[in-house]
């Protein structure tokens, strides 16, 4: 297992350098001087020029792309064109609020939408399983950045019971929050709901039942762990789809995120910040991928034990 | 037969509501068992044999099967009016079932000694600890003949016949009194078949369980069956002894087409002979005789009206023209 792990934190690498080459091409052929937008509009073509000379910029492009990459793997991913403050630090700074939101959103998105699909299933075509599978369908075809509007509209505007902008306290994290989640918990309550059922369905818990066990055991114990190993695999899509989603969000309701400081960063062509988030995220969904990998071959012990008979046969083989 | 019996099933009948279509499974069937008796269900695939089982422990798929009406009785406790907590405690401990398929029946996420283990656990009334369960099941994994050392693999990791004999080592576990096995050797190839079947039979003896044994291998049915019944849409056409059955003069024209021409005890005929045609469509059961479409003896009236059965001892036969004394 831990021969795997390294492995696949190995294969990170190439994703990385390929993904910051892309972005770093992309950046050079956008419109736009850094040492001009630096200086502004109005400073002297000569001290443009200078700058230029200064930052390296005159250099050809793979030599600036490899002193990036040598000094990023350093530790120096630079410092921001227009705040002068160390990329690095500016990336902490903003992390919490989108880790908060993303977090706290996956969170709730399992605690309530996995137990809401599970019961739906058990009660097949009740009138909860009815209003279930009416309220997911309809949660799932709001756009995150539409509901947020709305709830910003409803809550903030006309009621005022939740801030609307800003990462003030807990509170503020509410709406956004909600936003982010509604359609992936639609997506995840009928998941769990249709996996259910088909588990409900196969022999081994008709055994499970003729042995005697109760309703909670059969559902709990053998069901749902069952049900939920496809549903791990989604939520973990979710994890990756979900940085996406926080960008919009957090434009929505002005939070200081990642989100917002990538948008900034972007339009002031920012090199040495969409740089350093762009690799940032990209490190963080190897990561999640990953972590949901891991966590899939604890929960399926066929995969688990596929790992190591691999090792066995390896081995067996020296 | 004499003395109380074990088992009671009466005028049993079974519908699945499929869309639109209502499934007939089970029309009316009745049957009983002893103690220790072992009573074989024979038949066509389709005959309703599972259904039956299914029936005895509740366990027809919710919504969609229906125990319509009749009884089942055991120990005199009629099932059918049980409540579902009071079921918990036949399951398993009073009745046991091995499935059709045992390579679906175990759950492919929790080890195999467990899913023994689960079984004590379940039903504990003698407050065994932990160690003393884990003795029990390493004795049951003895008995039906698996290393214990490897209780805490999983059933992937088991070939087809242990997880039969891993099947049968649960559904054996709390020493039921009645044991329903639902074709436990075909998912088997035929030297562990015997094996199995060996092993059954040598554990029935110990334990003095009572059986209904699904099968469709008429070999199977001569060595380890008291009484058999065979099974056409959803009746039961003939029952009787095994001597009945293999002996006898007077048969089913169904059975007679089932057996090809009426096998002995001690013949090689194995497998059941193909019979012209399909069995009919449960969703739309033919009127009078369900056998009638493909009876070669059928006359007019086979097709109007339900026959009646005929008895001799234990023998009996659902059939108009079967004399009980003579020939068809
Ligand atoms: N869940 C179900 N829904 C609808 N119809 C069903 C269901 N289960 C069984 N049936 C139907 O009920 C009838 C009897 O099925 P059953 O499984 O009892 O047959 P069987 O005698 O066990 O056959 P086999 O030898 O193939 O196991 C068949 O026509 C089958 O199609
Ligand atoms: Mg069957």
């Amino acid at each position: 297992m831990s021969k795997y792990i390294l492995k696949r934190l190995l294969m990170m690498i190439p994703v990385i350098l390929g993904m910051s080459f892309f972005i770093f091409v992309i950046l050079e052929k956008a419109p736009g001087d850094p040492a001009r937008i630096i200086l502004g509009d109005k400073a002297p073509a000569e001290a443009v020029e200078e700058l230029r000379e200064e930052m390296g910029l005159n250099d050809p492009f793979l030599v600036r792309y490899i002193n990036y990459i040598g000094d990023a793997l350093r530790g120096d991913f630079g410092t921001s064109y227009r705040t002068h403050l160390p990329v690095f630090e500016e990336i902490m700074a903003r992390f919490p609020t989108t880790l908060t939101l993303a977090l706290g959103s996956i969170v709730l998105t399992v605690i309530i939408g996995v137990p809401i699909g599970v019961l739906s299933a058990v009660k097949q075509y009740s009138i909860l399983d009815n209003a279930t599978m009416a309220g997911a369908l309809i949660l799932a075809s709001m756009p995150g950045f539409w509901l947020g509007t709305m709830l910003l509209l409803l809550f903030a505007s006309k009621l005022h019971w939740l801030p609307a902008t800003g990462a003030e306290s807990w509170k503020s994290f509410i709406l956004p929050c909600v936003a982010l989640m509604a359609s992936n918990m639609a997506m995840l309550v009928r998941m769990t709901r249709s996996n259910m059922l088909e588990v409900i369905r196969a022999e081994y818990i008709t055994m499970a039942r003729a042995k005697g066990a109760s309703e909670k055991v059969v559902i709990f114990r053998h069901a749902l762990r069952n049900a939920l190993m496809p549903i791990i695999t989604i939520i973990g899509m979710n994890l990756s789809s979900l940085l996406g989603g926080t960008m919009i969000i957090e434009s929505v309701f002005a939070l200081p995120g990642l989100g917002t400081l990538a948008i900034t960063a972007v339009r002031s062509k920012d090199i040495p910040l969409v740089m350093a988030e762009v690799i940032f995220i990209a490190l963080l969904a190897g990561f999640i991928n990953l972590f949901v990998d891991v966590l899939y071959a604890y929960i399926d012990p066929r995969l688990k034990s596929q790992y190591v008979s691999r090792k066995r046969a390896r081995r067996a083989a020296r | 037969m004499s003395g109380k019996p074990l088992l009671s099933v009466k005028d049993l009948w079974v519908e699945y509501e499929a869309d639109e279509a209502v499934v007939h499974a089970v029309n009316g069937i009745s049957f009983e068992l002893e103690e220790g008796q072992t009573i074989g269900l024979v038949g066509e695939t389709g005959a309703g044999k599972t259904t039956t089982a299914l029936s005895i422990l509740r366990l027809l798929p919710a919504n969609i099967g229906f125990i319509r009406r009749g009884s089942i009785e055991f120990e005199g406790k009629n099932l059918l009016e049980l409540k579902e907590g009071e079921l918990l405690s036949y399951r398993g401990k009073q009745i046991s079932m091995i499935f059709q398929d045992p390579m679906t029946s175990l759950n492919p996420v929790i080890p195999v000694g467990d899913q023994v283990a689960e079984m004590f656990r379940l039903h504990n009334e003698e407050k065994l600890p932990k160690t003393e369960i884990d003795q029990r099941v390493d004795e049951l994994f003895e008995l039906v003949g698996i290393p214990k050392v490897r209780k805490s693999e999983f059933p992937h990791q088991f070939s087809g016949g242990m997880k039969q004999r891993a099947v049968i080592a649960i559904a054996l576990a709390c020493r039921p009194k009645l044991l329903i096995a639902d074709e436990p050797t075909t998912a088997l190839d035929v030297t562990i078949q015997a094996q199995v079947l060996d092993m059954m039979d040598g554990l029935k003896k110990k334990f003095g369980t009572a059986m209904i044994m699904i099968t469709h291998d008429l070999g199977v049915v001569a060595e380890t069956c008291d009484i058999v019944a065979v099974m056409y849409a959803g009746e039961i056409v003939e029952m009787g002894t095994v001597y009945d059955i293999f002996e006898g003069k007077v048969h089913h024209p169904y059975t007679e087409g089932l057996f090809g021409s009426i096998p002995s005890m001690d013949s090689h005929e194995k497998r059941l002979k193909p019979i012209e045609g399909l069995m009919p469509d449960p969703s739309s059961l033919p009127s009078g005789c369900k056998f009638s479409p493909r009876c070669p003896y059928c006359q007019d009236i086979c097709k109007r009206e339900e026959p009646s059965v005929r008895c001799m001892g234990s023998h009996s036969v659902r059939c108009r023209f079967v004399d009980m004394e003579g020939a068809v």
